[in-house]
């Protein structure tokens, strides 16, 4: 399988991002940086394919200096 | 249980010294640790003499070594010290995982019954030397073991090897075929050949103690993560025999190691750890770890073996596991080579398969110190994440890394395998170690497959295939398991056709599977023997 690049969040889309950014009020950085990580963790494993693990990592890199 | 006697061993001014000729080795083997005499014995049991020289004359001082992996144990039952380590060791294989006090994750290492070893014993090093060293007692014509000689130099030329070699009676040189530098991880042949370490030190400190104490704990593995007695470090705890505990602590990188061996300093930690229970120190050392290889381990007749060739940090028991499968997979090769059956391009395997080893050992030592000690910031916000995920989501234990104990290697893309051409759909594939599984003698004698396979080259029928003698190469033992036919084994509980299918199967003399059929040609045997042993023309 390859990383799905193309829209994928139906009509929650705009929800769902928000309810991402409500999840991180009132937290510090260090607690943002932990919640973050625990979001990437689980969505990972949930993915489970390294190949499109490794596509998302690549792509996620390359995004800062776009 | 009284605790470690050290006996140092005699001294005997060598023939060189006493107006007698010399002999030349066939092999030198400069160390008497666990690997060189190890690998004395392992040559000695293919008939090939050493001379094994070290410069000192007790065995280890301090536990060292514990943990003795079910791999290990095999080659230590093929060389004859199986069953002793096995009684005297304490026997576990279930790791437990705290973060503060809390259990969040647990690990069985061995599942599955039907093995004749078990996942891990602990036994301290100074035991394991200590049987050896009795053990080439056994082979007084074919190894020589000289203590208080210390190594001075070694050279090579296209004719054989030598060392210079200092005694309390004077200095002499001994001559030999091959020589294998055991000399640990400070090895100083090593640097006299100036080969390049290359790898990673790792700042952090770790306070390593051996205490004798009467206490319950189970024999388990204990690793904890910020525990409350030890606050934002790391704490492991290990049973040995005769009551002795091995407690480790993460100190940080800033830690002072003179400063923390102090018995006034070391004293109050450990007390914190074993919750008031009255103890006794019995060896206390700090360390910092590196995870290091040499680029190749064969030098023409020099070949670097166990720790001078390779280090890593101690929590996956890779460092002296890593060096007994060294052991294992050179000294037949080497035997091989001595007696001329082998071409000396067998050698080339060794350094294939052992740098393969090595750095499949040095990557999860690396990636547990990682885990242990993350730099601040986003690694050690994953590593926590991690950590709080594991209390109650499955997927996440099994991503604690406290340490990915040693298992066998998979020489899976070796040079000496064949590849398979007949489809087997077992847990056996080739490249791997043979899994063990009881077996039963005509006689009705219970035994192991294990114990029936290694030494010297195998092949193996299980399932009910059957090998026909008469079209056979020489020099090749040949084990019918669950055939029914007269001198045949009984396969007890079906584990060996389950495990390895119905076929005919080549076991290296290092009880690898080299190559497998349903039905093999006698043609096919013979072709995969000589790419295994690289029979010389």
């Amino acid at each position: 399988m390859t990383l799905n690049t193309e829209f994928n969040l139906g009509t929650q889309s705009d929800s769902l991002f928000n309810e991402l950014l409500d999840a991180h009020q009132g937290l510090s950085s260090d607690q943002s940086s932990q919640m973050n990580a625990a979001m990437i963790l689980l969505l990972m494993n949930h993915i489970g394919d390294p190949a499109v693990i490794r596509d998302a990592i690549a792509r996620a890199r390359a995004a800062l200096d776009a | 249980m009284a605790r470690y006697q050290y006996e140092p061993f005699d001294y005997v001014t060598p023939p060189e010294l006493t107006g007698q000729a010399g002999t030349r080795a066939p092999v030198i083997i400069v160390g008497a640790g666990p690997i060189g005499l190890g690998a004395a014995v392992d040559l000695a049991t293919h008939g090939i003499a050493s001379v094994v020289v070290d410069d000192n004359n007790v065995v280890s001082v301090g536990s060292r070594a514990i943990c003795w992996a079910k791999r290990s144990l095999e080659i230590f039952d093929r060389l004859g010290i199986g069953d002793r380590m096995l009684e005297k060791g304490v026997t576990w294989k279930l790791g437990r995982v705290f973060r503060g006090d809390q259990e969040v994750y647990n690990f069985d290492l061995l599942p599955d019954d039907g093995h004749k070893f078990p996942a891990f014993i602990n036994l301290q090093q100074y035991y394991v030397e200590q049987y050896l060293v009795e053990r080439c007692a056994d082979f007084p014509d074919l190894i020589d073991l000289r203590f208080k000689n210390r190594v001075q130099s070694v050279g090579q030329d296209e004719t054989g090897v030598w060392a210079d070699i200092e005694t309390p009676d004077g200095s002499y040189r001994l001559d030999g075929d091959f020589l294998l530098a055991c000399d640990g991880a400070n090895s100083r042949l090593r640097r006299q050949f100036g080969l390049d370490f290359g790898g990673r030190y790792f700042e952090e400190r770790f306070l390593i103690a051996d205490v004798e104490m009467q206490a319950d704990f189970p024999s388990e593995r204990w690793f904890w993560f910020t525990p409350t007695f030890h606050p934002g470090q790391s704490a492991l705890l290990h049973k040995q025999p005769d009551n002795i505990y091995r407690i480790d602590l993460q100190l940080g990188p800033d830690a002072d190691p003179e400063e923390e061996k102090k018995p006034e300093n070391v004293i109050p930690r450990i007390e914190k750890v074993v919750g008031g229970r009255p103890f006794k120190l019995d060896w206390v050392s700090v360390y910092s770890f590196n995870c290091r290889r040499i680029d190749r381990f064969v030098h023409d007749r020099v070949i670097f073996i166990g720790d001078s060739a390779h280090v890593v940090s101690p929590f996956g028991a890779r460092g002296g596991n890593g060096g007994m499968h060294d052991v294992d997979n050179l000294c037949w090769k080497l035997a091989y080579i001595i007696n001329g059956t082998s071409d000396a391009s067998l050698l080339d395997s060794y350094d294939a398969e052992r740098v393969h080893g090595a750095d499949e050992n040095i990557r999860n030592s690396s990636w547990t110190s990682r885990f242990m000690s993350p730099e601040p910031g986003i690694e050690m916000a994953f590593r926590n994440a991690v950590l709080s995920l594991a209390v109650d989501t499955p997927f996440a234990r099994r991503m604690v890394n406290a340490g990915r104990l040693s298992v066998p290697c998979q020489l899976d893309s070796s040079e000496l395998n064949s590849h398979d051409s007949d489809e087997f759909d077992v847990a056996m594939q080739t490249g791997m170690v043979c899994l063990d599984a009881p077996v039963r003698h005509t006689d009705g004698r219970d035994d192991w497959l294990m114990r029936q396979i290694g030494g010297g080259f195998c092949l193996l029928a299980t399932g009910g295939a059957t090998i026909d003698p008469a079209t056979l190469p020489d020099g090749i033992t040949v084990i019918e398991i669950g055939s029914g036919r007269d001198g045949s084994l009984e396969d007890t509980e079906g584990l060996v056709a389950a495990r390895y299918g119905r076929g005919v199967h080549l076991i290296r003399p290092d009880q690898h599977l080299a190559a497998r059929w349903a039905a093999p040609t006698p043609g096919d045997i013979t072709s995969a023997l000589a790419r295994c042993a690289r029979i010389a023309a």
